[in-house]
């Protein structure tokens, strides 16, 4: 039991001296569960994260909206390689982190389970979804945990497109027509609170916070890094003519950031517990394309294991 | 038939530009080393990262211990010998 005090004082000294913690490194097994946790739950983000877009693929209005919506949905599926890869490196089995994910056990980004009924949705969620996962990820590049902010580091590089290119798609719509500059703030609209409870609870609700701050996995708060967002939105949007949907957003001279009218935490947990709009139909599609892709599988596993059997014997004849 | 599946982990090393190392960018599952170099290119190559790719299975990787940084690379940081700045050479001799 000392001796386990110990190791863990030494850790916290190590990751107070701001040192990454590697693989192989020891670490407390609650530092290990908790990335294990959030770093799934960040690659099923991604992984759920497409469909919502994917969605719009096929109707993109252009051959360059399209080739841009394609490559961004490209990058996703990427971004969930990355991090459950980041994952494995603590002990974590892929296939039960997959599995967890289509058995609705594991948890993804709420802001995935609402709809995209038009166009401008693309839009908003570049400007707006990835704006608020780019300050959450920028933030997890300098986390304590090598190979997870070796992750974010790559997908922060990344994710710059994305948001440029959402801006650049809302900001068409809200220079064009009366129509599509009313599908702009529409999508503004129905955006813009979901996004910033993309942050999670506020910092008083928030228990596992003062853990996860304490070892450097997080580096700010919830709250710091919504009002973070907020303050850098409210001028693009402002400079698009767009009306952020919030009456008490206003700007606070003497705090130096907008103050913001009050989250609806209700809907927020009602959409984690699986009553928003499309968890149901996120889930059928993950499991969908999970079920379509089993041939293929299997067909990369049987080559795989011939090819080895023909090392084998070829080894033997010789 | 295999019904958990035998994907491997891999390690992946690109070279980025022709002239320099390869160097490690990270891991990727597939069920061989075929498979593995095709998952690197559109994992880890989407934006003209690299000209050439290595795969290794992890299991083949043998690392030191952390454990033991210390009596391993500690002793080479009081060989100041070792570095060219710890001879003293003449200006007049000019660049050695």
């Amino acid at each position: 039991m000392t001796k386990e005090m110990n190791l863990e004082e030494r850790f916290q000294n190590y990751v107070d001296e701001e040192n990454k913690i590697e693989p192989k490194d020891w670490m407390p097994e609650k530092y290990r569960q908790t990335l294990i946790r959030q770093i799934s739950q960040h690659g099923h983000s991604e992984v759920v994260g497409m469909l919502p877009e994917a969605n719009w693929i096929t109707r993109a209005p252009s051959l360059r909206r399209k080739i841009a919506l394609l490559a961004k949905v490209q990058d996703e599926a990427g971004h969930g390689l990355y991090l459950y890869s980041a994952a494995e490196t603590l002990g974590a089995d892929r296939q039960d982190l997959v599995g967890d994910l289509l058995s609705g056990k594991a948890k993804y980004s709420s802001i995935f389970n609402y709809p995209t009924p038009t166009w401008a949705d693309m839009g908003a969620i570049g400007w707006l979804v990835d704006g608020a996962a780019i300050a959450n990820q920028v933030m997890l590049c300098r986390t304590s945990y090598g190979p997870y902010a070796r992750a974010m580091v790559r997908i922060c590089k990344e994710e710059s497109f994305h948001q440029r290119q959402g801006y650049e798609i809302t900001m068409t719509l809200a220079k064009g027509t009366e129509a599509q500059k009313k599908l702009a703030q529409d999508a503004l609209n129905r955006w813009w609170w979901p996004s910033i409870m993309m942050f999670g609870p506020t910092d008083d609700n928030s228990p596992n916070s003062a853990q996860s701050m304490k070892w450097k996995i997080k580096r700010k708060s919830n709250d710091e890094l919504r009002q973070e967002f907020i303050d850098k939105t409210v001028p693009q949007a402002e400079y698009l003519g767009l009306t952020i949907p919030d009456p008490d957003l206003k700007w606070n001279e003497e705090t130096g950031h907008y103050d913001f009218g009050a989250i609806n935490w209700d809907e927020f947990y009602n959409v984690i517990k699986g009553n928003g709009k499309c968890n149901k139909q996120r889930l059928d599609a993950r499991n969908k394309a999970h079920n379509e892709g089993e041939w293929v599988r299997e067909a990369a596993n049987a080559y795989a294991e011939k090819q080895a059997q023909r090392k084998k014997d070829e080894t033997h004849a010789a | 038939m295999s019904t958990k599946d035998n994907w491997k982990i891999w390690e992946v090393f690109i070279r980025s530009r022709n002239g320099l190392n390869h160097k490690h960018v990270g891991s990727l599952h597939a069920p061989d080393a075929e498979m593995a170099v095709k998952n690197a290119r559109d994992v880890y190559t989407r934006r003209s990262e690299g000209i050439s790719i290595w795969v290794v299975p992890s299991d083949a990787v043998t690392a030191s211990s952390p454990d033991e940084s210390e009596p391993l690379f500690t002793p080479a940081d009081d060989k100041v010998y070792r570095h060219p700045t710890f001879y003293e050479i003449p200006d007049e001799i000019g660049h050695m």
